[in-house]
């Protein structure tokens, strides 16, 4: 366990921010400009997993237990929002038979 | 204890027979709700008849000194059910006052009551809502036993009030007939103008006394300044002028009598309208520190009586001759009132009780008799036919013109003694209006039972059971006299004494005339009576002179016919301005400030959400990059502020 905080410890705190940066925007740039409903989830996951990622940088950095319990968290709920997802998922390829997000206009005012 | 049961039962028969007959309105078939309506207020009335024998009892023991728990102040006593309002320093009891008025007034309520429920069992034989019918006089009845039992001005109020809206009701209980309703809402109107001067009234007597009990407010009274004192008084009149149909809010009584006739008789003669009354003699003490309300009291009740008094001479309805001389005889009991001789109102009260409850239900048995006619022009020559209605008509024409003998007789002259006593003008003022009566109710009496019949329908007589109350109440209207027989022929006034227990306004009068002066009176009074009936019956029993319509009248007779114009009066001075009012309210206030304001906002409302649809575009990314943004909108927000 120490070897690991150890490992991270090496590498500079502003490569993490900056990594986690740079994921956090490939992901929200795909959930803003895909169509694809199972890239934009994908894209979310990779959202999470950024932040993730920092927050274990933060932990081990500062020797906080805390930020680990976050990362812990966050994957449960991400678990669930994407049970979910993969449902609205499957039932859009059913009734509208695509994946295509636009396709579910059906609401417009 | 037993009396407190009693006085609980008295008001909680009719309630119970209203509720009875109002719930099971539909199943109760032909005459089971008249019966059990009757039986109710039967019960009523035979317990106050025990509470008041055992009211005389006590009194009678008192006096001899032999009963040990006397009850407190003249035979007071208090029957306290619950505590009712109990707020700050306010505190009233939902308490009944058994004392010797209001046992007089319960017997009136629940005996003639019971006799006019009998009659209507008869008289509203045929009427589809007959158990409504019931139920609401039961109600009223219930309405009116409260108000006379009530042991402070609250209580006496919440009876004022039921008896007022069961009045409304019962006016306008063919509300098939758009004119009967309007009647019905004029009469409801007018007593709320009475109401209004009642509520000041009694808050102002709370500010100043902190109670609403009578026994604390009596014992109390004297302690006022004369100027507080007037004004309660004023405004407690008020509220009787509207009840009691007098100048300037008698003219909802007259058209009242859309109701039907039995309702006329219990309500319009024999005891709601004498409410205005009890209230004055209950609140005597009050009244006998006011000297200037005392004055007004009198003014209003001479000019109502003598004005009604000469409408009624023109009539031609027979049951607006009587509520005319309703009014006018009402009239002359606030005569007695403001002269302070509190007994021979109460006395009046009594015996008016009687034989216009028999008028009233003679003339319902008349109109009953002729298929629903009503004008005296289209009758006559009805003695033959039904006889037990003529004879108890005569008696009660009799009774109420004030030949010796009758009830009258007895409660006018006292009336009359005493408006000599103050002035021999103000005599000779309240013995034209006992003639006035005199020629129009002879004018009545003739024209409807002598001559030829002048109709179309096949007059018959009236049942048992209608005929009945009529005789029952025709002995009370001859003899109801010996309940005061006054000194000069022997009596003892035992009803002035009986009352005096009760209110200390009879207990302090003092009239008193010389025998032969009143001897001269009362001579002069009879012989005019006498003259009065012959002029009348020279002219409508040998002649047979009818009336024509009001507008073919000579000027001052027409303006007498048409009731001196009141209506008239009434219309120029406050309905056409409230009309003018309401009609511009809706021009400007409703029209151009109301309408935009409420359309306006709805349609304000419209085009925001036009607007505010165009964002619901249904593209997804759009909300997802909104979502973004908004987020690092907030984001930024945050960073900036904190």
């Amino acid at each position: 366990m120490n070897d690991v905080v150890t490992a991270i410890q090496a590498v500079p705190m502003e490569h993490y921010v900056v990594l986690s940066m740079i994921l956090f925007s490939i992901g929200m740039a795909g959930v803003l400009f895909r169509r694809n409903t199972i890239i934009i989830l994908m894209c979310l996951e990779l959202m999470f997993n950024s932040v993730n990622l920092l927050l274990t940088a933060f932990s081990a950095h500062h020797s906080d237990p805390g930020g680990q319990v976050f990362v812990f968290f966050i994957m449960l709920v991400a678990a669930a929002e994407v049970t979910v997802g993969l449902a609205i998922l499957v039932m859009m390829k059913r009734n509208v038979d695509s994946v295509d997000i636009n396709q579910l206009s059906r609401l417009k005012g | 204890m037993t009396t407190d049961i009693l006085a609980t039962l008295v008001p909680a028969f009719p309630l119970f027979g209203a509720i009875v007959a109002a719930s099971l309105r539909r199943s109760l078939k032909g005459n089971a709700a008249g019966i059990l309506a009757t039986l109710m207020i039967g019960l009523s009335f035979a317990c106050s008849v025990v509470l008041f024998m055992d009211h005389q009892v006590v009194g009678a023991l008192h006096a001899a000194g032999m009963h040990q728990e006397v009850p407190p102040e003249g035979g007071t006593h208090i029957v306290k059910l619950f505590d009712w309002i109990h707020v700050g320093s306010m505190d009233v009891p939902f308490a009944f006052q058994i004392d010797a008025l209001s046992l007089t007034m319960m017997l009136i309520v629940t005996g003639i009551g019971s006799l006019i429920h009998l009659y209507s069992i008869g008289y509203m034989h045929d009427d589809e809502r007959v158990a409504t019918f019931f139920s609401q006089l039961n109600l009223f009845t219930f309405a009116m036993l409260l108000l006379v039992m009530g042991a402070n001005y609250v209580m006496t109020f919440i009876g004022w009030e039921g008896v007022g809206l069961c009045s409304y009701l019962l006016i306008g209980f063919w509300y098939k007939t758009p004119a009967y309703n309007y009647a019905a809402r004029k009469a409801f109107v007018m007593n709320r103008i009475g109401d209004l001067g009642f509520v000041l009234g009694l808050a102002w007597l709370f500010s100043v006394m902190g109670t609403l009990n009578y026994t604390e407010v009596m014992a109390r009274a004297g302690s006022l300044s004369t100027e507080t004192i007037t004004g309660i008084t004023l405004l407690l009149f008020v509220g009787a002028i509207g009840k009691s149909a007098q100048l300037p809010l008698f003219t909802w009584l007259p058209d009242a009598m859309a109701g039907p006739t039995p309702v006329s008789a219990l309500i319009h003669a024999a005891t709601m309208v004498t409410a205005g009354i009890f209230l004055i003699v209950r609140s005597s003490a009050l009244f006998m520190f006011a000297p200037i309300t005392q004055d007004v009291i009198l003014w209003v009740g001479l000019i109502t009586s003598l004005l009604t008094a000469s409408i009624g001479v023109f009539q031609n309805d027979i049951k607006k001759v009587l509520a005319y001389s309703t009014v006018s005889q009402l009239g002359l009991m606030f005569v007695a009132l403001g002269l302070g001789a509190y007994s021979a109102a109460m006395f009046h009260v009594t015996t008016h009780a009687f034989f216009k409850a028999l008028l009233f239900l003679g003339a319902g048995s008349v109109i009953h008799a002729l298929g629903g006619e009503q004008d005296i022009r289209k009758m006559g020559g009805l003695k033959g036919v039904t006889k037990v209605t003529y004879v108890t008509f005569l008696i009660g024409t009799l009774a109420i013109a004030g030949i010796p003998g009758f009830s009258g007789f007895f409660s006018k002259d006292a009336i009359l003694m005493a408006a000599y006593q103050e002035h021999p003008l103000l005599y000779a003022a309240t013995l034209g209006v006992s003639l006035l009566t005199v020629f129009y109710m002879f004018r009545l009496l003739f024209l409807t039972f002598f001559g030829t019949y002048r109709g179309k329908a096949h007059p018959h007589e009236s049942p048992l059971v209608m005929t009945l109350p009529l005789m029952v109440l025709a002995v009370l209207s001859v003899v109801g006299g010996a309940l005061n027989l006054p000194h000069l022929i022997g009596g003892h006034e035992t009803m002035k004494h009986y009352l005096g227990t009760a209110a200390d306004g009879i207990s302090g009068e003092h009239l008193h005339l010389e025998a032969s002066t009143e001897w001269i009176l009362m001579g002069i009074t009879v012989a005019l009576i006498v003259l009065m009936i012959a002029l009348a019956y020279n002219r409508f029993v040998k002649k047979t002179t009818l009336d024509p319509e009001a507008d073919k009248l000579p000027f001052f007779q027409r303006l007498i016919a048409r009731k001196w114009l009141l209506d008239e009066l009434y219309a120029k001075l406050f309905e056409r301005p409230y009309a003018w009012f309401s009609a511009h309210f809706e021009s400007i206030g409703e029209r151009k400030v109301m309408v935009p304001l409420m359309v306006g906002t709805g349609s304000t409302a419209n085009r925001v959400g036009k607007l505010l649809r165009r964002l619901q575009s249904g593209n997804m990314s759009f909300y997802l990059f909104s979502m973004v943004v908004g987020l690092i909108a907030l984001l930024a927000w945050t960073l900036y502020h904190v």
